[in-house]
């Protein structure tokens, strides 16, 4: 009932999950590495980061 | 320093509610632009041009102009122009300058919104358009009203991304404790510009609103799903029942309620907005008590957020020397929101254009 039509080409989706019971965010970029913080503004900076430090191999990152 | 959030352009902006627009003349601003709206006799199709008369600048929305047919004459002179803003009478002379028109916007009329295109025309797409179906579909009743709001539109956004402020700001009426103390997840569609924030508490108070008007007693679980579609429409679609009680699954859910809460924030100068709420439900819809009830505790509601932010804006102006922010965890749907609108800030920006 609601929303856009589809987008052409692939989508780009970006998600954030605040764990339950924690202060913690876990992200997951659209390329599919994955980051903990506890600080959304580092975590918007590590997600719109990418490629940089999004690579298979390269460290993960763990804010704070 | 005024809290100032630049203007996406190349964007639709909901310029006013369908039932607004009529045969009387409509002022609105948007992004700066002043526009009179109207609809033709015939087809009732609507119209929107600037609203300034080319020969002095009379605003063609107020009286005395008005309107002849499906034309509008300036109330000051007599400059008369057609739906397409052409110029096609001026007094006392044959000769109609060739450079007497006014700009008309491209308008499209859906889900009963008039939505207008601030940019240039040639790259107006009403596909693009996002859809609220519900605030138009049988089935469905909707309580709804605009509320100008003197702040920038990045606060409403604010405000809005962040449901957090209910338990504290809307206390009594939409908010309870467990708004605030339940994580959100958040996720961006960064080619849709679509922000969506949720917020799924399973064991939560039942506000005042919904108590109220479901009829709901004792504890309930509460679904808020929200999806920004920016720069302008903000869907809220929100799911109560009693507690433990989940779709089915097959996917329906007749022991649930569904509202959708609709909001278009309309930019319209700096530091103003344009507050368009909307309350849909497809329950109850016979009766005509929930509906008051709805719209007066959700006018309450609005005018909650309207006083905070009328504040907040007069506060932020009144820093001499710039101020800092602390986000937290409960800002990640926020700082998403603030992120594509900058994107979209950045691609409607085209070279200035000269004045002559």
């Amino acid at each position: 009932m609601t929303g856009l039509p589809p987008a052409a080409g692939p989508r780009e989706i970006y998600r954030i999950d605040w764990l339950p019971g924690t202060d913690v965010l876990h992200g997951t970029c659209h390329c599919g590495r994955e980051h903990t913080a506890q600080d959304p503004v580092e975590m918007w900076e590590w997600m719109l980061a990418h490629p940089q430090g999004h690579a298979t191999g390269e460290p993960r990152g763990n804010g704070s | 320093m005024p809290h100032m959030t630049a203007f996406a352009r190349n964007q639709w902006y909901v310029a006013a509610y369908s039932h607004e627009v009529g045969r009387e003349l409509l002022g609105r601003t948007i992004l700066g632009e002043t526009l009179v709206l109207y609809r033709t006799e015939e087809e009732g199709t609507p119209v929107v041009l600037h609203d300034r008369c080319v020969h002095r600048r009379y605003p063609l929305s107020e009286a005395p102009t008005r309107l002849d047919g499906d034309r509008i004459v300036c109330g000051y002179h007599g400059f008369t122009y057609d739906t397409t803003g052409t110029c096609v009478y001026v007094p006392g002379q044959k000769r109609v300058p060739r450079t007497a028109r006014v700009a008309s916007y491209p308008v499209v009329e859906q889900d009963s919104l008039i939505w207008v295109w601030i940019g240039d025309p040639a790259l107006a797409d009403p596909q693009s358009i996002p859809r609220a179906g519900h605030l138009d579909s049988p089935g469905w009743v909707t309580v709804r009203g605009m509320e100008p709001i003197d702040c920038d539109y990045g606060l409403l956004v604010d405000n809005l991304l962040d449901l957090s402020h209910e338990t504290y700001l809307h206390g009594g009426y939409i908010g309870t404790p467990e708004v605030a103390e339940t994580p959100i997840t958040t996720e961006v569609d960064e080619g849709a510009g679509i922000v969506r924030v949720s917020r799924h508490m399973d064991d939560a108070e039942c506000p005042p609103f919904y108590a109220r008007s479901t009829g709901i007693e004792g504890r309930i679980t509460r679904w808020q799903d929200i999806e920004y579609h920016a720069p302008c429409l903000y869907l809220l679609h929100s799911r109560i029942a009693p507690v433990g009680v989940l779709p089915e699954a097959d996917g329906s859910d007749p022991n649930g309620f569904h509202t959708e809460i609709t909001y278009a924030i309309t930019p319209s100068g700096d530091g103003k907005v344009y507050d368009f709420w909307a309350v849909s439900r497809d329950w109850a819809t016979e009766d005509a008590e929930v509906t008051e009830f709805l719209r007066g505790n959700n006018h309450t509601v609005v005018m909650q957020d309207v006083t905070a932010l009328n504040l907040l804006q007069k506060t932020l102006g009144s820093e001499r020397t710039g101020y800092q922010e602390l986000s937290i965890n409960i800002d990640t749907g926020g700082l998403a929101a603030r992120r594509i609108l900058a994107r979209l800030v950045e691609q409607g920006e085209k070279p200035v254009e000269k004045v002559q």
